[in-house]
């Protein structure tokens, strides 16, 4: 197979050089191995070692390399690389702050997920051995606790754009709603009163960006429709 | 450079599994912890694991603690530690009950217990037949674990700090460990991290080889920064190539899979390792699956136009059991194999994993070295868990769904023991050492001022590919000697490693030239300690000890039962006895035979 030559238009900034950002047009040469876009960012790094991006697994499960891709939110290690039309635009996650280059402040969508307090509660005193739940109780969690955490949706989604400070956003969202789908959760109350407020859940408008760009093909829109739901039935 | 310095109860070095777990009991005990990760916690390599974690809750077929332990000793080849076993399988469930009431979403039977299935080397009755000993999240089991654990520190309050590489570790005049030093990305600025006690919870260093399931983060940074302040490393000849690595991508294909019923195929379509295990089958030990992998592909019978690799099928179960059993699988095998499980066989090869050795603790974690004739004398502050330790209860060769539960236990065990340590007065805050920093500002400030040097990425691809041609499946008394050399070689070209961003905002490539040196000193422990081993054991085979009648499989337990310690001060090598003897009087040793499946 003969070699492959990618070319991008690549977002480029550091703070400690540049007095702004800027598009770079850069191309690099694939050896035949390559086949996702994090290979050939691997490969574009070992020529100019400035290139700045977060990756670490290269499977899809750690959340690290996610980047706006001709304009789409995804990770670099799950997107194949001969699919992508070039040059192959990249740009950091859209709604963040930039630290540099691909990499970007989280600590918005971090704040966000601690909101709605991301753990189990449950007061009563622990059996000895585990406590049950049926295998169907358990599906209940399946869609909502496989979340790995890249903020591909919520940095995808208008609502978070306009309100990063008060709307959760809907990976925290889908994190609110594991616990809440989760039989041994016994802080329904608190969750669902937590949630309650003009913006942090209902300025969710079902726009689907987020189902559409969720790389574990995850549905955040649904799992906050099903809180919308819960709130209802506790009014009436 | 000015270098900040902060004051803390303890220190915890990563934020995988055994960090985290660690992290729990100090919190929850009121100290003043600091955990230091270079990447945020849930992205640590803890989150790739797939298939289980091993705990003898017997919830589907009987099982205890027994069993496991002399599974565990006999997947080790003998050279794990039997205190340190027993120590690990008599706690398993204890830990993993623990993480189901921290909200861990396990699988479920239908009695509504934890779902367990079978796995590798794990036996009933003592080897007699396969047990559904693995507690799983469907295939996501350390994800659903890292993200349990995680969200159980946030409701404990723990102070993380994200995206801080630690530099090096800092002794004072009297061997103690007083702390670390640690640079921060975003700032690069460096600082000193003072504390009563120092826990290493780093992971593994799989990156050494070219061909590895493991993350881009798992560069040794624990076992290096240990090398560089003179404590020995354990046993590194010893690393796991897991069978089942998607052949040219490296990601892990799950042992669960073969628990679920998935068979290894050769060219012809044979399921051969009924030619190599008769009892166990494809739920062999992975050293054994492995080179019988290799056996078949270097006999010609391995598949494809290259001939270079087997098939994993599980085209027999149904569709609906690979949904809710392997899903994340089939997801991997089509994003990087191209195929569907459900219609074609994977093609897999064996591919780095584990690394069994590392910084040598006991099974309270305390890191323990020679000193005054006394083999296992504890270094005072230092602590360290998970896959950078060596406890040791892997040993040769590490049984799946064992490195899941080593850091729950270990984790929590290096916890509970500085808990103890601090409250008790043992350990106090010593006054730090004047020059404490500066080993690393030299490091850091070689890098800025070097020039006419190689980069990062040929020299970490010349000890990559030195690795895998010189301490691969098969070993090669020959190519051991050659590799020995070379790895030295590679080891002085990164000394002079340049870099061209100088940048002090979030630079990955000083990240990765301070990480390569880490590696480094893994790499040349285990080609050292692989080359002087003259013997076969676990994972570690070697043509020039092949299987006879005085040396079965070629182990030879006159000269060769004993743990490696390398020292990188002078390249040189000790050993150091194997504790034959478990902690309790419930159990007797479990006498030396020969390994069989």
């Amino acid at each position: 197979m003969s070699k492959r030559t990618v070319h991008f238009k690549m977002y480029r900034y550091d703070p400690d050089r540049d007095e702004k950002p800027y598009m770079q047009d850069i191309s690099v040469e694939l050896e035949e191995s390559d086949k996702k876009l994090l290979d050939a960012l691997v490969r574009l790094k070992a020529k100019d070692d400035s290139l700045s991006f977060r990756r670490s697994c290269r499977e899809g499960v750690c959340g690290s390399d996610a980047m706006n891709i001709n304009g789409k939110n995804g990770l670099a290690c799950l997107t194949d690389i001969d699919t992508l039309a070039q040059p192959v635009v990249l740009r950091p996650l859209p709604g963040l702050p930039v630290i540099r280059d691909l990499i970007v402040d989280m600590t918005q969508f971090f704040k966000q997920y601690h909101s709605i307090k991301p753990y189990l509660v449950n007061n009563t005193p622990p059996p000895d051995r585990e406590r049950l739940q049926s295998p169907e109780e358990r599906e209940e969690l399946n869609g909502l606790y496989e979340c790995i955490l890249c903020a591909c949706c919520s940095t995808s989604c208008p609502s978070f754009w306009w309100n990063p400070d008060k709307f959760v956003g809907p990976a925290g969202l889908l994190a609110a709603y594991r616990f809440l789908a989760d039989t041994r959760d016994e802080a329904t109350t608190e969750r669902l009163d937590n949630l309650e407020d003009p913006y942090r859940l209902f300025r969710c408008h079902s726009i689907m960006n987020c189902v559409d760009v969720c790389p574990k093909s995850l549905n955040p829109t649904r799992a906050i429709g099903k809180i919308k739901d819960m709130m209802v039935s506790r009014a009436v | 450079m000015t270098v900040a310095k902060r004051t803390f109860d303890a220190v915890i070095v990563g934020a995988g599994g055994a960090g985290l777990r660690a992290a729990l009991q100090l919190s929850e005990a009121g100290l003043k912890t600091a955990v230091l990760t270079k990447v945020f916690p849930t992205r640590s390599h803890t989150v790739a694991a797939q298939g289980g974690v091993a705990a003898s809750l017997g919830n589907s077929t009987e099982d205890n603690w027994h069993w496991h332990m002399y599974d565990t000793v006999k997947g080790s080849d003998w050279l794990g530690d039997q205190d340190a076993i027993e120590f690990m399988c008599r706690k398993a469930n204890e830990v993993v009950v623990e993480l189901e009431h921290y909200g861990m979403p396990f699988d479920r039977t239908d009695n509504g217990k934890i779902y367990q299935r079978p796995f590798g080397g794990h036996s009933q009755n003592y080897g007699q037949s396969p047990v559904s000993r693995s507690c799983a999240a469907a295939d996501r089991t350390g994800h659903a674990m890292l993200h349990a654990l995680y969200q159980r520190n946030v409701r404990a309050n723990t102070q993380f700090f994200v995206e801080w590489i630690a530099l090096d570790l800092i002794r004072d005049q009297d061997g103690d460990v007083v702390g670390v030093t640690a640079l921060e990305l975003e700032t690069g600025e460096v600082s000193i991290f003072h504390a009563k006690a120092t826990i290493f919870a780093t992971g593994g260093a799989g990156r050494i080889f070219h061909s590895s399931t493991n993350a881009f983060i798992n560069t040794g940074d624990g076992v290096g920064m240990a090398a560089r302040a003179g404590i020995p490393l354990e046993d590194m000849e010893f690393w796991q190539f897991h069978p089942t690595g998607v052949a040219g991508a490296g990601v892990l294909i799950t042992e669960g899979v073969r628990g679920e019923g998935g068979i290894l195929r050769n060219a012809a379509g044979e399921r051969f390792m009924e030619r190599y295990a008769p009892n166990l089958k494809d739920l062999a030990s992975r050293d054994v699956v492995s080179r019988s992998m290799v056996t078949e592909i270097n006999e010609g019978r391995g598949c494809g136009p290259d001939k270079d690799h087997v098939l994993l099928d599980i085209t027999h179960l149904s569709p609906e059991t690979i949904m809710k059993r392997l899903p994340g699988i089939r997801e991997i095998s089509i994003q990087f194999a191209g195929v569907d499980p459900i219609k074609a066989p994977i093609p897999v090869v064996p591919t780095c994993h584990y690394q069994m050795g590392g910084i040598p603790t006991n099974y309270k974690g305390q890191v323990v070295v020679p000193k005054d004739g006394e083999p296992n004398a504890p270094v005072v502050g230092f602590y360290a868990a998970g896959e950078c330790a060596c406890a040791s209860v892997h040993g040769a060769n590490r049984l799946g769904t064992n490195s899941l539960l080593d850091l729950l236990v270990f984790g929590k065990s290096a916890g509970e023991s500085v808990v103890e340590d601090i409250q008790s007065g043992n350990l106090s805050l010593k006054p730090l050492p004047a020059d404490a920093a500066d080993a690393s500002l030299a490091r850091i400030s070689r890098l800025e001022n070097q020039t006419g040097g190689e980069s990062v990425a040929e020299v970490g691809n010349a000890m990559r590919r030195t690795m895998q041609k010189h301490a691969g499946v098969f070993r090669f008394n020959t190519l051991l000697k050659e590799g020995v050399t070379a790895i030295l070689d590679v080891a002085e070209r990164s000394k002079r490693t340049e870099i061209k961003d100088k940048s002090k905002v979030w630079n990955t490539a000083r990240m990765e030239a301070l990480e390569l040196d880490n590696l480094i000193e893994v790499a040349k422990a285990t080609m050292v300690s692989a080359e002087a081993r003259k013997e076969s054991r676990g994972a570690h085979v070697r043509d020039d000890a092949p299987d006879t009648a005085e040396f079965p499989n070629g182990r030879n337990d006159n000269e060769w039962l004993k743990h490696t310690l390398w020292y990188r001060e002078g390249n040189r090598l000790d050993y150091k006895p194997v504790t034959m003897k478990p902690l309790s009087h419930d159990v007797e040793p479990i006498a030396l035979a020969k390994r069989t499946y």
